[in-house]
């Protein structure tokens, strides 16, 4: 049954949307559909990255014979427990979960007037201001929230997220993305358009500031700390409100195009996979917690390697002392440990607009493990270069010291464009005389030079000097020498070039540097 | 087989008698470990109650605790089973100028008299019910994580020269993990999986309220609210539940029933063990205060 087609999952479940007006969800009590929607559920989170194994595939399907069905947080939790094995593959679980499960369970079901037209069709108006709300809210629907006028719908909501009410800011949620998402069947735009829509006649932060006002009105003797907190709580609600918009936006949307469509659509790289010159906002949000635990996990096994890597000579003194417990006879031969020297590690890095993100990273990750190297020295450039080790000496906090290098170093010599040959140059005359036998040089950038002089010189006097020269580049490999890139010309002199584009790269690399 | 427990309610109430406040996925998972007679395995960041899990199942089931603690060098002989050395010499020596032969002698020694049960085969043997907690997994090498395949996914015990000792009752099994490195996928596909989490604020109020029952019940919303916003800042550690509670403890002895930014200011050392967090912290407190003085 694990190879049963697509094409049932998507019947099965379009079935089950069809069938709502009935109120009886008739797929999920019969067993043999739920198998198929499992296996068609497997397939998309293979589909999305998860490495999910034939035994957990088995494993979840006897889990899900355990527990209640109509209980979706119970499913959920079993699924995810069987399907699951690393934590930062849970937002990617919850949101294939929620496109496959979203229209199942009674609370969770669209209402059945809209079954049939899952939009209300004629929200046109780009401004989609609240007076064009208005119509519509009019336009007869059935529901109890229908009635009301933008205004009444905004109290409501405001009442709702002042009580944290969570049913009332469910149902809140449902009502605005009706009105004001303005929805229409088989337009071809992502989530994010309508979620955009919704929340701009929504104005949340104006809502906070309101209930703030009414915080620091109604009790005059609160302080200012509780008012802090009291602040960071309705943050936490509208939060929550807005993840309650964007399911519900996304229910509509598997309601409009059949699960398939929809996962294919929200499948997202995994946090390790993310490209760090194309990552969003929230992408970049995710990599930087993503990247702490990184760096203590490559710390120990750093550690570890170089506590127990290769054994030494053999330990003359200590092989004899041993001997004695054998009556004399050298039985169990002990080896020196060797002490492999720490290498001495210089970061020079591109923070040009592009790359910018990716030497921030890479900063990060190598300062994070600055106790396995003797010592770190880092300069960054455009056309001019700075060194900024001393931003990071000054300061435990890797992320503040990061800051400063943006805002501070003193990287522009002409207009402000990258150019490798001058900031190598001025890197030479400067630093140059601290390049030793015992140093590493790491270079980050992605080598597109705005057709200044290479220099390239300068790479192979440094790699005589240097135990090695190492060349990370953001840039996907097929688009390595075209354009003003001359990744090429300096990797001749290099002792590796590695395309480094997400974390999983990054990690690898580090694994072997030390 | 008989289930130990009856549907996921149970698990939760029986969890609470004994002071530990699961969630939905801590409760569906222990439920969802017995009935399909797997180990679980749980990562997450320190102090969020991984080990407590276990001790709390232990506790309310009524079965003993075996716990085997791992470290780096962990081998065969401290994890499953080892001869008795010493006294397979004594035999020996004592037979001498006896007249066994010596595969009669040999299959002596060998039998289980001689043999000293580890954490791992203790709790295969046991007759009365166990839950079996191998601790921080993540600390022994990726080699002798080996060692736990046989007994998580088969519940047996291979010893080549006595032959395979299967389990009397099927243990419950929980791994813990700090998540210092990743483990195999071989272990990992063996056990269901659970991240335990900071809980949410609602939560962690409850489980002041349970460990710390003479403080007030503002209090405990106080106390649960600031750990909230302290533990979204950017840190290098996290406040973790039980740091929480030594926090609570502290404020309920002090005689404190209002926190304000200066008893907050005060205490915040408890919460947080560094520095550069501790100022980060204060100044958060302060600073957001401030801007909406007026």
């Amino acid at each position: 049954m694990t190879t049963d087609s697509n094409g049932t999952v998507v019947n099965s479940s379009t079935d089950a949307t069809l069938s709502r007006t009935s109120g009886e969800q008739a797929s999920a009590d019969e067993s043999s559909p739920l198998l198929d929607l499992l296996t068609g559920f497997i397939i998309e989170l293979r589909n999305a990255g998860l490495p999910v194994s034939l035994t957990e595939n088995l494993d979840a399907m006897h889990a899900v014979q355990h527990i209640p069905l109509e209980d979706r947080t119970a499913l959920k939790y079993a699924l995810a427990a069987t399907l699951v094995k690393n934590n930062s593959h849970w937002k990617a679980f919850e949101i294939v979960f929620d496109v496959y499960f979203s229209l199942r369970g009674e609370e969770y079901a669209l209402d059945s007037e809209l079954a049939d037209s899952p939009f209300d069709g004629d929200d046109e108006d780009e401004d989609g201001g609240a007076d064009g709300g208005q119509g519509q809210g009019d336009k007869g629907q059935g529901g109890s929230n229908s009635g009301m006028s933008p205004e009444e719908l905004a109290e409501m909501l405001y009442n709702a997220l002042a009580n944290g009410d969570s049913a009332m800011m469910r149902s809140m949620a449902r009502e605005s993305v009706r009105r004001y998402a303005g929805m229409e069947p088989g337009r071809p735009v992502g989530g994010t358009y309508y979620l955009y829509r919704t929340l701009r006649n929504l104005d949340l932060d104006g809502v906070l500031e309101k209930l703030m006002q009414q915080e620091q009105d109604s009790s005059e003797d609160t302080s200012q700390f509780e008012q802090r907190l009291q602040r960071d709580e309705y943050k936490d609600r509208i939060e929550a409100l807005k993840k309650e918009i964007e399911a519900e936006i996304r229910r509509r949307l598997v309601a409009d195009r059949g699960v398939e469509a929809m996962a294919k659509t929200l499948r997202k790289p995994l946090p390790e996979d993310v490209d760090f010159m194309h990552a969003s906002r929230e992408e970049m949000a995710n990599l930087r917690k993503a990247i702490y635990p990184l760096t203590r996990k490559l710390a120990v096994r750093l550690a570890r390697k170089r506590r127990r890597g290769r054994k030494g000579p053999l330990d003359f003194r200590h092989t004899i002392r041993s001997s004695l417990s054998y009556g004399g006879v050298p039985a169990d031969p002990k080896f020196k440990n060797p002490r492999p020297k720490k290498p001495e590690i210089m970061v020079i890095a591109d923070i040009s607009g592009s790359v910018a993100a990716f030497a921030r990273f890479t900063l990060h990750l190598v300062y994070a493990l600055s106790s396995q190297f003797t010592q770190v020295r880092s300069f960054v450039f455009i056309d001019g270069l700075d060194e900024v080790t001393e931003y990071f000496e000054q300061t435990d906090d890797i992320t503040e010291a990061i800051h400063r290098v943006n805002s501070e170093a003193d990287v522009v010599w002409v207009d402000g464009h990258s150019d490798y040959g001058h900031a190598l140059e001025v890197f030479w005359n400067a630093y140059g005389k601290d390049v030793g036998p015992k140093t590493s040089v790491l270079i980050l950038g992605d080598a597109r030079n705005n057709y200044h002089a290479p220099n390239s010189w300068i790479i192979k006097d440094i790699k005589e000097r240097a135990r090695n020269v190492f060349w990370l580049n953001p840039e996907p490999k097929s688009y390595w020498d075209t354009g003003d890139s001359i990744i090429g010309e300096y990797s001749q002199y290099c002792d590796g070039i590695f395309e480094v584009r997400n974390l999983r790269q990054l990690e690898s690399f580090a694994d072997n540097l030390a | 087989m008989d289930h130990r427990f009856e549907n996921v309610a149970e698990v939760r109430e029986k969890l609470e008698s004994v002071d530990y406040l699961a969630d939905d996925a801590i409760a569906g998972i222990v439920h969802l470990s017995d009935r399909l007679e797997k180990p679980i395995l749980i990562e997450g960041p320190a102090g969020t109650g991984k080990t407590q899990l276990a001790k709390s199942v232990a506790e309310m089931t009524g079965a003993k605790l075996i716990r085997l603690q791992c470290y780096e060098g962990l081998d065969e002989a401290k994890a499953l089973y080892e001869w008795n050395y010493k006294k397979q010499l004594l035999r020996i020596q004592a037979d001498r100028g006896g007249d066994t032969d010596w595969s009669e002698l040999e299959d002596d020694i060998f039998s289980e008299e001689f043999l000293l049960a580890r954490p791992l085969l203790e709790a295969i043997r046991s007759e009365e019910p166990v839950v079996l907690l191998i601790d921080e997994v993540d600390r022994v090498e990726i080699e002798t994580e080996a060692l736990l395949l046989e007994i998580l996914s088969e519940y047996q015990v291979s010893i080549p020269e006595l032959g395979t000792v299967t389990a009397n009752q099927i243990p419950l099994v929980f791994l813990t993990s700090n998540n210092t490195r990743e483990l195999s996928e071989a272990l990992k596909r063996r056990c269901l999986y659970l991240h335990l989490d900071y809980p949410d604020m609602e939560r962690e109020k409850q489980i002041v309220m349970t460990r710390v029952p003479e403080i007030t019940d503002h209090l405990a919303n106080q106390v649960a609210r600031v750990v909230r916003s302290v533990r979204q800042l950017e840190l290098k550690k996290h406040p973790s539940v039980s740091e929480t509670i030594d926090w609570a403890r502290t404020l309920v002895m002090l005689g404190i029933d209002q926190i304000d930014a200066q008893t907050a200011t005060d205490t915040v050392n408890i919460l947080l063990k560094y520095r550069t967090d501790i100022d980060k912290a204060v100044k958060d407190m302060n600073a957001n205060s401030d801007s909406y003085a007026g």
